[in-house]
């Protein structure tokens, strides 16, 4: 009979330990699929179970404490084609519980082996997830104060399609890891065994006692009906091949000239809701079409439509290095959010620096040249204010222009968007002398 | 981690991002890309810590954590974007590095880098050409933690190909399989550490922006780079002299290229958005000469106005 047994590294196990049959079982189970070493990655955690992948003469990836569930997750998405086979034990498992959870739940077509001995056993016999509050452990009374996790039904109601459970003794072994091996999805078997080393003397566990033990818990036997449903990596290609390649960058030539050489920085002070953010790109994707160096860096809380909304703009005619604005020559004064939170700016601005406001919002006393627009006289909505305030940029001619302008609104939008943005501009551009309220 | 493990391991090219939260979760995992020779980018937008930190305000505050988060502390290669035209040909460079010595590498990027938006010279921009991992050619027995095709690098094969490979976090031989030969164990480690000191060279990129009438000698990395810039500009402007290095190879330290520009300077000044970290790096290749160190930790960009004045120039 073949076998895919690795003879150079023959099973070490202490005398009388579970793994040997798990061992003996996994490898009958590939041989009756026709499986060779080359079409199975055997993945091990840490712990005794950590050997098994020695022993096989297949692909074999040993990892870290509880985490050998992703690497089988990033196996199997890479290689579809691969028997992917996962091997933990009970510590393992409580290590990785999060990761266990996640593989019942995602349905990855992988096999996970849990070779439960009640304990771990490597480092000494202490307790794990699965002990018995009433066994005796290396770790004091704590295994009291805890009651023992069943496995199967925690994978069944993460959402496990496959769940089994058998002693590593039951004769059925070897089919039932086929059963699971051959099933299309995420399937469990929690084989159930003893630890002759450091658990089985200590409590007095025989092999007899776990059967009945077994036996009297509500069975479970493979498929779970209500779990079954598409596998994750089919799903996951089918779903990824109707998605289109995201569009490069945007690519702007420069067509007009710019006004100014040197660097001019922007700071719009806005709140959430007033397109803040959008009108920092816009005034960007403007500059660029004259040939303009630019960066452009927000600032938001995690709320969406509240509080404060700011972007900092830096235009340049040469590439941009400090992209900090402390010292703006333009600052847009939208909303009182914005303005609380860079009050300092204003002390510093200069005569030659210029304010947009809108009328209602207060400002710090500063020593800049101010215009004060009317928005709610003129029935400009909030969300369209960073908008025309841009225009008014423009009207001033010293940063961009109408064209430049038109053009960032060209770049940024399409469709309905844009021709809403434009009949905006076009609105502020025929009547330009109404909006202005002030000029101080 | 565990994901981008596995595909690496598959033969795929993998890449994960994180920040300073993140990257304290992934230690275990960065370990085992080390001790398994498993190529991976590992980028680390930093920002303000400790713990949580300030999200989302940027720092450089993991620079030594890069260097130091495995268990065994064996040699990583971090490289430091100024700039987004940085972020496009140092993450292609990480790959290729990450590749050719099958080994994670390390983006130290920072909230002031990634989260900024700017414009790039796109017809100007030059991308390093590909590089692959160098596979095990069919004549020849695989040995997956074997010497390789580049002297120290062992050759690849993806795991579920038509040879088998073993893949081990544990002290191994070169066949993967778990040793406790102490000989063999020092032979792996030696061989781990040389791939990447011995070619120390080839994988060290900075620039040198010399003055030689300058006494100064400013060394940065990472976004404080480009006030750096403008420090600079502003000294010179004012009939000052200074030189600066902008390193972009962090780890290895590039102990010659640094070297060799302290000797150009009387005076060193290593300014971070952090406490002083990789200063330490740079006090211990300084010699007698002084080395003063400039830092600012509270979610703000260092200014070049700030960066003159501690210079005094």
């Amino acid at each position: 009979m073949s076998s895919l047994l690795n003879r150079d590294r023959p099973p070490v196990f202490c005398p009388g330990c579970s793994h040997d049959l798990v061992v003996r079982a996994l490898d009958r189970a590939l041989v009756a699929m026709g499986k060779q070493g080359t079409e199975v990655a055997i993945v091990t955690d840490i712990g005794c179970s950590g050997l098994f992948d020695t022993f096989f003469n297949s692909h074999a990836m040993h990892g870290l404490h509880g985490r050998a569930l992703t690497y089988a997750t990033g196996l199997k998405m890479a290689r579809p084609e691969l028997t992917v086979i996962t091997i933990m034990g009970d510590g393992g498992m409580g290590i990785g519980g999060a990761h266990f959870l996640s593989s019942c739940r995602r349905n990855l077509d992988i096999t996970l082996l849990v070779l439960n001995n009640f304990n771990y056993g490597m480092t000494g016999g202490q307790c794990s997830v699965t002990t018995s509050p009433v066994a005796s452990t290396a770790s004091g009374f704590l295994n009291e104060l805890e009651p023992s996790l069943d496995i199967c039904k925690v994978a069944s109601a993460a959402g496990s399609p496959w769940v089994d459970r058998v002693m590593a003794t039951g004769k059925k072994l070897p089919e039932q890891i086929r059963d699971a091996v051959q099933y299309q999805g995420f399937s469990l078997v929690d084989i159930w065994g003893v630890c002759p080393g450091r658990y089985s003397k200590r409590n007095r566990v025989t092999l007899k006692g776990l059967e009945e033990e077994m036996a009297a818990l509500p069975p479970v036997s493979g498929a779970v009906q209500e779990n079954e449903r598409d596998e994750y990596a089919d799903l996951y290609r089918r779903k990824s091949s109707r998605l289109s390649l995201p569009s490069g960058p945007v690519d702007i030539e420069p067509i007009y000239s710019s006004a100014f050489t040197g660097q001019k920085d922007i700071l719009l002070l806005g709140a959430a809701g007033q397109r803040v953010n959008t009108a920092g790109e816009l005034l960007c994707l403007a500059a660029m079409s004259a040939g303009l160096h630019v960066s452009q860096k927000n600032d938001y809380p995690i709320t969406v439509l509240r509080g404060h909304s700011i972007s900092e703009v830096v235009l340049s005619s040469s590439p941009v290095l400090y992209t900090g604005t402390g010292h703006p020559d333009v600052v847009f004064a939208l909303a009182r959010e914005g303005v609380t939170r860079r009050r300092s700016v204003f002390e510093k601005l200069k005569p030659e620096n210029l304010v947009i406001r809108g009328k209602g919002v207060e400002v710090p006393e500063h020593e800049g040249k101010t215009i004060t627009i009317d928005f709610k006289k003129l029935r400009i909505p909030s969300m369209h204010w960073a908008l025309i305030s841009l225009a008014v940029l423009a009207e001033e001619k010293s940063l961009i222009t109408e064209k430049m302008l038109r053009a960032g609104l060209a770049f940024r939008f399409s469709g309905n968007s844009l021709e809403e943005a434009e009949s905006l501009l076009n609105h502020f551009f025929s009547r330009k002398n109404s909006y202005r309220t002030s000029h101080s | 981690m565990g994901f981008c493990l596995g595909a690496s391991m598959a033969g795929l090219k993998a890449m994960t991002a994180t920040s300073g939260p993140g990257i304290s979760l992934y230690s275990e995992q960065i370990s085992f890309a080390i001790g398994g020779e498993i190529p991976l980018v590992i980028v680390d937008v930093q920002r303000l810590g400790p713990s949580t930190g300030s999200a989302t305000k940027g720092a450089d505050g993991d620079i030594q954590f890069l260097r130091w988060s495995n268990s065994g502390g064996l040699p990583v290669i971090v490289l430091a974007p100024v700039d987004v035209t940085d972020c496009y040909t140092l993450t292609v460079r990480a790959f290729n590095l990450s590749e050719r010595f099958r080994c994670p590498v390390f983006l130290a990027s920072n909230k002031e880098t990634a989260m900024t938006r700017e414009s790039v010279d796109l017809v100007s921009l030059q991308i390093p050409s590909v590089v692959n991992r160098n596979h095990c050619p069919p004549d020849r027995e695989f040995l997956p933690f074997g010497p390789g095709g580049e002297k120290d690098v062992p050759y690849f094969l993806p795991l579920g190909g038509d040879r088998l490979v073993r893949q081990t976090s544990s002290t191994h031989d070169e066949y993967g399989y778990i040793t406790g030969d102490t000989e063999t164990i020092a032979r792996g480690i030696r061989r781990m550490e040389n791939k990447l000191l011995g070619a120390i060279n080839s994988l060290s990129l900075f620039e040198y922006d010399r003055d030689d009438s300058a006494d100064t000698l400013l060394i940065v990395y990472g976004v404080t780079a480009r006030a750096a810039r403008v420090a600079v500009q502003r000294i010179r402007d004012a009939g000052g002299a200074v030189s600066l290095l902008i390193l972009k190879t962090l780890f290895p330290v590039p102990e010659k290229t640094i070297q060799r520009c302290i000797a150009d300077a009387e005076r060193v000044m290593v300014i971070e958005m952090n406490l002083g970290q990789y200063v330490r790096e740079i006090e211990r290749l300084a010699g007698s000469k002084p080395v003063e160190f400039h830092g600012r930790m509270d979610g703000k960009l260092i200014s070049p106005a700030a960066m003159c004045e501690v210079m005094g120039l």
